[in-house]
């Protein structure tokens, strides 16, 4: 069933590159290269950004994981003799790693751990998965061979073709790695001035390290024996082993009795989970001006909901997010100017005249056309310069726009998360979102989140103004200076109302004083109305007052930057917002697909002759269409016989009465022909399939009706 | 007494859901668009365009289970659709009441159930017999009269047959009981509770509609069977020579489908290029697609074509294929692991090395398994392995787990074709194709030509015993004691060291199967079909 093909070896050489695949699909345009180029680089960009976020999470854990090394051997290290008290204790130092439900992301995590160790702990590093382990034999073959292969590294060839031998023939026990670690600790100590290079950064006898990457999914005996029999060598082998654990620490005590865990000792870490890495990603790709490349709210809700509810896989996020760079560029001619800005301006002057016309039809270019004077208008769509000049300026404002709708979102930000509730949601992934779907000062949720804020207290109130402060000083925005400045004078405000407040208390105590003064029953109720109703009527106080200033402030910010982007001219150049092709090739549903194709034929096939109203389908649809409406309406077993007949009766109404007797017979033969064969398409698709329970029957594998 | 309850629950069961979708069918189904609208809304589909059709239907529409198993539907619905020629028909179950008055000579063995429990309560014990009705029989009773004649249907098993009879018995008598109980259930609950509790019910009603499909071991269906049919069976070359008469339907419009599919080739090798591998899905044949991909793209590329849907493709023989054609390494291995190991080495070390792999149904029987799938997801995973890959089954995605699939790296287009599946289905034993056997006879006498006579002759014993026993249905085999005493008899061996020497070879070449028994003895069988066997033994008595 396999065939290989190979071209012969002339034209193997014109093998065509990525960047041909390309532009073979864009014959409209000249730029596809560059436009390639510039996917590729800003790809590139966002991959070692990624990297680079990730390893900045990790290092706080691997830094742990580090020092737990270091410190659980120390004894041995230091070849105590006192091994009366090392006696009582066979405890095998444990790591317990929680990393999340997030598997897919795992395989990253320990592959940096292990460069980690390697660097900076010991050679002898074991990673092993539970589908390499289903024996405790093939565990220790698989960990001895990963051992000594990371021994061959060290210490270079020439006894390459001893390790060869001996690893087919060792007898894979603990007693031979023992010996195997005896050797090369010695060895190393021996020849350590010669090989300062890898003893000065690791200890003198090294722990070996084994990683158990997905402990839940190892045999609980494997695991038993494993702990068991290398809990008798501790003395002898220096061992840590460190589990990865899917969810959560309880895990250990369930998959391993009492005797086996109390041989470990165990120290837990955890490490940041998904939603807090994920949430990093964004504020790094997407909230900010680095990149100019943007996804779409529809786009951006996407792919949040393929991490929320299919894997919580920060990696595929990434890769989703790859998907979209792609299929932007692809698609979009003009996204030959999603740089920055500078570079940007210099490929506008070099625009065609059919690029320019891309421009041109683009919907919210027309928009901004319609909102101009006439003259200015007809410039706009006959004059390439004057359109290349525009332009560049409306991609400065797109640019200016980001630059001030990120400092704004996250002020905004900061002021929704510190609201009971979050009616704009708890992470700022939600209120972009919200931004930009559509103008969130119209939505009910900020109108409620308002009334909220205007409810604050004041600790809350300084402490949200303070750091609104800092997210302008810091950001790059030029038009936040005066924010800053105003924001600056509520601080100060609020700072004197602090002294003020002291009076008023100083006031109300004396009232309160008074009152007490008061023992008569009839003067007390008075004054008690009398201060109800002052109360009541009394006018804000300073500090209501400066509260509202503040948040008409913030609504005011709100208003002016978090404009939604699908608003802004020309901005399908920086957003991509093809959300459907996104899913469907994702977050793809087969059987959907399936489902309506043969319930719907009409749906692909654009035959007149197939259109049919809802539920129903045409008699003259394809076989295996009516094959399968007619198996509906079986049970669970499908008689063939009374399949057939039913299946004949309507193919035969289609061919009509007109089929003479003598060519019955051959049609009669043809129709059980196409019978068989759409059957045997239904059972391929794992509709039914034959069932021995009675003679002639196939068995549904599908239930419920149609 | 006893089968009186259980009818009586049976009855009001059904009742209950009749009335039930008689009233609530449409507010159901505002319901359930409702929410599917809500989790349409949630995954963020959008915008329909030309190509995804598919992907605007929820999976309410697929998985819906508001009609209740209807076991004499099928009929009824061929009858409709065959009743009116060119326009389609809406089938409602309000219809059917009208039809039963429309049909009065079918009174007794009308097959529309919800209609007879109104109309007629004596066909009662007609609910759950499938069958075609009257009128449609009569239609096609020119060529089959037999059939007609014979008009009585049992289960699966014996036992529901005896109840078949008393039923038919109570039925004559009439029912004195049913009537009253009818009529008792058939009077309709209170609109207002059934819409207060509609959601409660129709989360029930899905659990209750599972178990009633599943909980019963009998089903009854008709006993026809495609034998009394007097129609002879095809086998695989007439079945393709019938077909290869009939003109494919629609084929300009599954011309331009398969244009619409074709444009995307360039985009695909971009995608494949840039890591991700693609999945083909959709109804129809992609064999057709994919192999116009290979010609027109990859003819410059070292590539490998994988017929998955080939009975007896394994994993071994996909990377036994890598290693030795395209790697050009001559030697074996230990494990498909080993095997793995030594080609994810290769390709990283010789970066210059390509390989695109086309595999034509990757879910199929023989590749689905979690073993292969890891291995393929491993070898897809490599940088310069460019997996193309198609899947039919509706279960496909089920092979994948959150780590393979993130090793495969998918992208999924929808690429539907309606193209007939003839490759596909050709290896595939149908229960309506006659097995020919011609293939296992050739395998049998090709085997044993190379054996000695005496080899031979322990074979043939073991054959005519076999035939011999074949009317036994719980025939275990021969054991092994029995043969040797016979193989002794006939002087073909002189201890049972030398057959047991003999048997290895035989089992080695797939030829006879042991099994042990209950009673630990080992038996001996020939894993052949009884015809085939005959025909061998024909055979060999010729050459003799």
């Amino acid at each position: 069933g396999c065939f290989v093909f190979k071209p012969s070896p002339k034209r193997r050489r014109v093998s065509p590159k990525t960047a041909d695949y390309f532009r073979e699909g864009n014959n409209d345009s000249e730029d596809s290269g560059l436009r390639f180029a510039t996917c590729q680089s800003l790809w590139k960009q966002i991959k070692s950004e990624t990297e680079q976020i990730q390893e900045e999470l990790n290092k706080q854990l691997f830094d742990n994981l580090v020092s737990f090394l270091r410190r659980s051997h120390s004894e041995f290290q230091e070849k105590t003799t006192e091994w009366t008290c090392r006696m009582k204790s066979r405890e095998i130092p444990t790591a317990a790693l929680v990393l999340g439900v997030n598997v897919t992301d795992h395989d990253l995590t320990f592959k940096s751990l292990s460069e980690v160790l390697q660097n900076n702990i010991t050679p002898y590093v074991a990673l092993l998965q539970a589908k390499d382990c289903p024996g405790i034999k093939n565990l220790m073959q698989k960990l001895m061979g990963q051992l000594m292969n990371c021994y061959i590294d060290v210490d270079s060839s020439d006894e390459e073709d001893y390790i060869q031998v001996s690893q087919n023939r060792i007898r894979c026990s603990m007693a031979s790695l023992i010996s195997w670690y005896e050797n090369i600790t010695k060895k190393t100590d021996s020849e350590t001035p010669s090989k300062k290079r890898t003893s000065s950064r690791h200890l003198r006898s090294p722990p070996v390290v084994v990683v158990f990457k997905d402990m839940e999914s190892f045999t609980t005996k494997v695991l038993q024996d494993f702990i068991v029999i290398s809990s008798q060598h501790i003395r002898e082998l220096p061992l840590v082993l460190i589990f990865g654990i899917a969810t959560s620490p309880m895990i250990i005590h369930s998959l391993l009795p009492h005797s086996v865990s109390s041989l470990l000792c165990i120290e837990l870490f955890q490490s940041l989970s998904c939603k807090e890495h994920l949430s990093t990603i964004i504020d790094k790709l997407l909230l900010t001006t680095q990149f100019p490349f943007k996804l779409s709210e529809k786009v951006l809700q996407v792919l949040i909901n393929i991490f929320l509810y299919h894997d919580f896989s920060v990696q595929n996020f990434i890769k989703g997010f790859q998907l979209c760079i792609v299929e932007h560029f692809y698609s979009q001619p003009l996204s030959v100017l999603c740089c920055q800005l500078v570079e940007a301006k210099k490929r506008v002057n070099s625009l065609s005249h059919s690029q320019c016309e891309n421009v041109r039809r683009l919907p919210s270019f027309r928009r901004y056309v319609e909102n101009q004077v006439s003259e200015k208008q007809i410039a706009l769509l006959t004059a390439d310069n004057f359109l290349k000049e525009v332009i560049q300026k409306l991609l400065e404002d797109l640019h200016v726009y980001h630059e001030n709708y990120v400092p704004v979102l996250r002020c905004l930000h900061v002021f929704t998360s510190s609201l009971p509730k979050y009616p704009l949601g708890k992470q700022i992934r939600e209120l972009h979102c919200a931004c930009l779907e559509n103008r969130v000062w119209e939505t009910e949720e900020y109108e409620s989140s308002l009334q909220l804020a205007r409810m604050l207290n004041k600790s809350d109130l300084v402490t949200v103004l303070e750091k609104c402060v800092e997210i302008f000083v810091s950001s790059s925005g030029k038009e936040f200076d005066k924010a800053v400045e105003k924001l600056k004078e509520f601080l100060a405000e609020f700072q004197k109302l602090e002294a003020g407040a002291c009076q008023e208390r100083d006031e109300s105590v004396s009232s309160q004083k008074e009152l007490q003064k008061k023992t008569d029953l009839y003067h007390l109720q008075k004054t008690l109305l009398e201060l109800k109703e002052s109360r009541r009527s009394k006018k804000l106080t300073k500090f209501e007052m400066l509260r509202f200033e503040v948040v008409d402030f913030i609504d005011n910010l709100v208003r002016n930057y978090l404009t939604p982007s699908d608003h802004k001219t020309l901005h399908e150049i920086m957003y991509f917002n093809t959300a459907s092709a996104l899913r469907e090739h994702l977050n793809a549903a087969p059987r959907i697909a399936l489902h309506t194709a043969l319930n719907n034929p009409y749906c692909y096939l654009k035959n007149q002759a197939l259109k049919s109203d809802g539920g129903s389908i045409s008699n003259k649809a394809p076989d295996i269409c009516i094959a399968y409406k007619l198996h509906l309406e079986c049970g669970r077993l499908i008689n063939l016989v009374d399949w057939l007949e039913a299946f004949s009766t309507v193919v035969m109404a289609v061919e009509g009465p007109n089929a003479d007797a003598a060519a019955s017979d051959q049609v009669d033969d043809i129709i059980h022909a196409r019978f068989i064969r759409a059957v045997s398409e239904l059972e391929l698709l794992g509709f039914v399939k034959p069932s021995k329970q009675k003679t002639d029957h196939v068995a549904r594998l599908t239930w419920g009706g149609c | 007494g006893i089968k009186v309850r259980k009818d009586k629950t049976q009855l009001t069961v059904n009742v209950k859901k009749f009335v039930k979708t008689l009233e609530t069918i449409s507010d159901d189904e505002v319901q359930e668009i409702l929410e599917e609208k809500n989790y349409v809304a949630v995954l963020g589909i959008c915008a329909q365009d030309s190509m995804g059709n598919g992907s605007g239907v929820g999976g309410g529409e697929v998985y819906s289970f508001q009609t209740p198993k209807r076991s004499s539907k099928m009929a009824e619905l061929a009858f409709e659709l065959a009743r009116t020629p060119g326009q389609s028909v809406a089938l409602d179950c309000t219809e059917c009441p009208e039809k039963t008055v429309k049909s009065p000579q079918s009174s007794i063995g009308i097959f529309f159930r919800d209609g007879t429990v109104q109309t007629c309560p004596l066909c009662k014990r007609n609910e759950f017999v499938s069958t075609t009705p009257y009128r449609l029989r009569r239609r096609l009773a020119a060529p089959d009269t037999h059939l007609e004649s014979e008009s009585e249907y049992s289960a699966s098993c014996s036992e529901e047959e005896e109840e078949e009879e008393q039923k038919e018995a109570s039925a004559v008598v009439s029912g004195r009981k049913t009537p009253a109980k009818t009529k008792a259930a058939a009077t309709p609950p209170p609109k207002k509770t059934l819409s207060r509790k509609m959601k409660e019910d129709k989360m029930s009603n899905l659990v209750e509609e599972y178990f009633e499909a599943h909980s019963s071991s009998k089903v009854l269906t008709s006993d026809r069977t495609l034998q009394k049919l007097q129609k002879r069976r095809l086998n695989q070359e007439t079945l393709r020579d019938l077909l290869k008469k009939a003109p494919l339907a629609f084929a300009a419009e599954i011309k331009e489908l398969n244009q619409q599919h074709e444009s995307l080739f360039s985009k695909w090798m971009l995608q494949l290029h840039l890591g991700f591998n693609i999945v083909l899905y959709g109804l129809g044949s992609k064999r057709d697609l994919l192999e116009k991909f290979r010609t027109s793209v990859l003819q410059d590329s070292v590539h490998l074509v994988v017929n998955g849907y080939f009975p007896s493709i394994t994993v071994r023989s996909i990377l036994n294929s890598i290693t030795e054609e395209v790697l050009d390494h001559t030697g074996t291995f230990r494990s498909p692991l080993d095997q793995l190991e030594f080609i994810i080495k290769r390709f990283k070390e010789d970066a210059s090395l390509e390989l695109y792999v086309l595999i034509h149904n990757l879910d199929s029987q023989m590749l689905r398994g979690e073993r292969s799938q890891q291995i393929l997801a491993q070898l897809s995973s490599l940088p310069s392995i460019y997996f193309i890959a198609s899947v039919d089954h509706i279960n496909a995605p089920l092979m994948w787990d959150q780590a393979k699939q993130s090793l495969y790296n998918w992208l999924w287009y929808e690429t539907t074709t309606f193209s007939p599946y003839v490759e596909e289905t050709s290896y595939e034993n149908s229960l309506l194709v006659q097995q020919s056997g011609s293939l296992a006879l050739s395998s049998l006498t090709h085997v044993l030509r190379s054996l000695t006579p005496n080899a031979r002759g322990i074979f043939r014993l073991l054959a005519q015993y076999q035939l011999e026993n074949k009317e036994n249905p719980s025939y275990p085999g021969l054991s092994f004691q029995d043969f040797y005493q016979q193989c002794r008899e006939a002087f073909l061996v002189n201890s049972d060291l030398t057959l047991r020497a003999q048997l290895t070879e035989f089992r080695d070449h797939k030829l006879i199967r042991t099994k042990r028994g209950a009673d630990g003895v080992e038996y001996l069988l020939i894993p052949v079909d009884d015809s085939t066997l005959t025909d061998f033994l024909e055979k060999e008595d010729e050459d003799i």
